[in-house]
């Protein structure tokens, strides 16, 4: 014992070295996630007769490179709920191996895994807060699809900030400028989910997806569609969007007086 | 050459960088669409007009007379657009009057980009021309910065995506005037539930070969306001007053000329002031 | 050495006045607020308390959905707050709203549970304000207004501001249309600006008297506010919910508002 109480308990410099504390801070403050990376753009759900289907493109862009073309962005959690990652790639993967450690844990307990898509919305929307109340958000916004406690189809959104709402069709990123209006159009609040058949609801996303690749600049024709009824999830990992229509184009000619 | 006059912009530097905030303008939020059809072309327009997040018109004209055959949408500052196609419309006048021919799209395209340009971005004009002369049908967007487009469809303003989805979605080649009306009313639609910055109201203007250009103000009302539940009329004497002055007509004569007209309403003003009941 | 009275920032040329030439410095890349719009409102009566607000979110110039409650059943037995005796409502940034409810209520249930008794109405609005000034240095981005029914009966209505500073008043607007309501309110209310015609000259001209209106009038009142703050705020529409509390209980009703 000496007369620095700040050395007590230290590895003393004389027998072990100089203590190598480089690794530690090098300089400046430490420093959270200010900006996404590796990003993944529109996230589209709607709900139907019995279910909900939920669609991504399969891009990861790098600011405005198309980074990763072939990104699965909808993870599902057991067989109950999907979720569909928009955002920061490698947050979602975080986010991934944290619902797939719940996951395991459920199903190793004497009950199983009884956690809906409510319940893993409610989860994640609260992850989300707690991190931005932090300072150290995770960069995502997600969709959750699946059923809620009394069988009803369930889609509820949540972001980064831990905001949450719900409605019966939602998009994220470009998708809420380009492809919530269509569904609005098409499935407008007056007709209820009950009048709206599953091929419907994979059709209005479909048209979605079209419309948004060709308007959204970080978007694909590569994507991934995941329909999740009572009797479980169908999720296609690797469709090809049909039916694009470009012929329009052959009729322009520049932007002012060219003609030819 | 007259213009603009930047005497202030020192004094207004200066102001502003002492913490004075820069005045706000009307109407940054809006959605106007234009498509072309076999025989002419339509353009619309949303009806609102923001100011921040207060609506400060329900119901404005956002379609705007260059000439008989070349009608102008306008989104962003509204000044601004009122300003620049008052401006480009008379300068087509005359440029009509000296050649001696019906003006053409491409010319009043032009005029507006250069005048634009040239202010750099700084009048926040964003257009959609439309119409047709000799030549065919013509329809561009103009954008503040100067920058053209030629499409068979576009949108504008900030609900142009909501607008563009429909277009995406719904256009097809070879439509005819029923059906380019309709498309554009349901982008303009589009705009009005999904944007915020546009609503109220449809305005179309259909613009044809061969026939008068329609101007069809109001073409579809969806935001119709419903009937208030109470009575707000107050009974006279409430408004608590200190004093009171009576200047009567003929004491005013002493200091203004004043001319009375007839009691008919409808000869007295031009176009009568919307109010609510 | 350097000098303790640096000048070299802040001098600049041409203005008499400071003037930074220097980058702002940027701290952090990530805002933890938003603003979801909306508004809400409550009134009070001689035996009931009147909250309501729109359902819808917003994010910028687009609407999230058309259906998200701001007004909140607090201390009910189960998540539909069946057994509620008192009602809140949040508007501003909606993920603190509903942690702050989320917490309130876990906080009236914990009062029941520990002391057999339900939480007095003025109890829970001093709670309410201690918790949100707990957060004084990282407020609740919300203005709550909590209404009940007092230990005499009569309606008991409390405003917040962010940082928990509360008052016990007859009505109350917030959120993005509380500037357009409140004067009205004022007006039609508390009889503001109204005098009695013909009860005298100048200053002896008598004031209207404020006095507790029926809740047909209040319902009238309410609605009439919400209509005309739908024709001039762009954040404000698609459905009133209005919760009236009596000693019978909590009623809830929707009605629907423009949705453009």
């Amino acid at each position: 014992m000496n007369h620095f109480p700040e050395a007590w308990g230290r590895p003393r410099d004389d027998v072990y070295g100089a203590y190598n504390s480089s690794y530690l801070q090098t300089s400046g403050p430490k420093t959270h996630t200010s900006s996404p990376a590796v990003t993944g753009t529109s996230v589209i759900g709607v709900k139907f007769n019995g279910g909900v289907v939920l669609a991504t493109d399969n891009l990861a862009s790098y600011g405005s490179l198309a980074r990763f073309t072939d990104v699965k962005r909808l993870r599902s959690f057991g067989d109950k709920a999907v979720v569909g990652f928009g955002g920061d790639v490698s947050d979602m993967q975080y986010i991934d191996r944290l619902l797939e450690s719940i996951d395991i844990r459920e199903n190793y307990s004497t009950h199983g895994n009884m956690l809906n898509a409510k319940n893993l919305h409610t989860y994640l929307a609260k992850v989300f807060y707690k991190r931005r109340s932090e300072f150290n958000p995770l960069w995502n916004h997600v969709l959750v699809a699946g059923f809620d406690g009394e069988g009803e189809p369930f889609l509820s959104s949540a972001d980064l900030l831990g905001t949450t709402f719900s409605a019966p069709h939602l998009a994220t990123g470009f998708g809420a400028h380009l492809a919530v209006p269509i569904l609005r159009r098409v499935f407008p609040d007056e007709k209820p989910i009950e009048e709206i058949s599953r091929d419907q609801a994979v059709a209005a996303l479909k048209d979605c997806l079209k419309v948004l690749f060709y308007r959204d600049a970080r978007s694909l024709d590569k994507y991934s569609i995941a329909v999740i009824t009572k009797e479980g999830i169908d999720l296609k990992e690797n469709e090809q969007l049909e039916g694009q229509s470009w012929a329009f184009a052959e009729r322009i000619k520049g932007y002012g007086a060219q003609t030819n | 050459m007259p213009g603009f006059d930047f005497s202030n912009y020192n004094r207004n530097a200066a102001l502003h960088a002492k913490g004075v905030p820069l005045p706000k303008a009307t109407s940054t939020g809006t959605t106007i669409v234009g498509c072309i059809y076999d025989n002419g072309v339509v353009i619309a327009a949303d009806t609102r007009a923001t100011s921040g997040p207060i609506v400060a018109d329900k119901n404005c004209e956002k379609l705007h007379y260059i000439a008989p055959k070349i009608w102008c949408a306008g989104a962003g500052t509204a000044a601004d657009t009122e300003f620049t196609t008052a401006l480009i419309s008379s300068n087509v006048e005359l440029h009509s009057l000296s050649t001696g021919r019906d003006p053409r799209v491409i010319t009043c395209m032009t005029m507006l980009k250069q005048h634009l340009f040239r202010y750099q971005g700084h009048i926040g004009a964003y257009l959609v021309v439309a119409g047709v002369d000799p030549t065919g049908v013509g329809l561009y967007t103009v954008h503040a910065h100067g920058s053209t487009d030629k499409l068979p469809y576009v949108t504008m303003g900030s609900g142009s995506l909501a607008a563009m989805s429909v277009f995406e979605s719904m256009w097809q080649p070879d439509l005819d005037k029923e059906g380019a009306i309709k498309l554009c009313a349901e982008a303009i639609k589009a705009g009005i539930f999904n944007d915020l910055g546009s609503g109220s109201n449809v305005d179309v203007c259909v613009i044809e070969k061969d026939k008068p250009t329609q101007m069809l103000r109001n073409y579809e009302k969806p935001n119709e306001r419903g009937q208030k539940e109470r009575n707000y009329r107050f009974p006279r004497g409430t408004t608590a007053w200190l004093n009171q002055k009576i200047i009567s007509k003929d004491d005013m004569k002493k200091f203004v000329t004043i001319q009375t007209l007839s009691g008919d309403d409808n000869l007295a003003a031009g176009e009568k002031m919307e109010v609510d009941a | 050495m350097t000098s303790l009275l640096d000048h070299s920032r802040g001098e600049t040329v041409g203005y008499s006045f400071s003037q930074s030439t220097a980058a702002p410095v940027r701290q952090h890349g990530f805002y933890p607020y938003t603003d979801n719009g909306g508004s809400t409102l409550g009134i009070t009566g001689s035996d009931f308390a009147i909250l309501a607000g729109d359902t819808r979110s917003t994010s910028g110039y687009n609407i999230n959905s058309r259906m998200v409650p701001k007004v909140f059943k607090i201390g009910g037995e189960d998540e539909t707050g069946e057994g509620a005796h008192i009602i809140l409502s949040v508007v501003g940034f909606a993920a603190d709203g509903n942690a702050l409810k989320e917490r309130l209520d876990a906080v009236v249930k914990m009062y029941k549970y520990q002391h057999g008794k339900s939480m007095s109405v003025s109890a829970c609005a001093q709670r309410l304000s201690t918790i949100l000034y707990g957060k004084r240095f990282f407020p609740y981005y919300v203005h709550a207004i909590l209404a009940g029914l007092d230990e005499e009966g009569k309606g008991a209505l409390y405003s917040y501001d962010p940082v928990g500073s509360y008052e016990r008043e007859q009505c109350r607007a917030a959120g993005a249309a509380a500037s357009l309501i409140m004067p009205f309110l004022d007006n039609q209310v508390n009889f503001k600006n109204q005098y009695i015609p013909g009860s005298g000259e100048g200053h002896a001209l008598e004031q209207k008297k404020a006095e507790p209106l029926p809740q047909e009038t209040v319902k009238q009142l309410v609605r009439d506010a919400f209509t005309s703050a739908v024709e001039r705020h762009i954040e404000v529409g698609d459905h009133l919910q209005v919760m009236i509390i009596t000693s019978n209980g909590i009623e809830e009703v929707f009605h629907p508002l423009k949705k453009d």
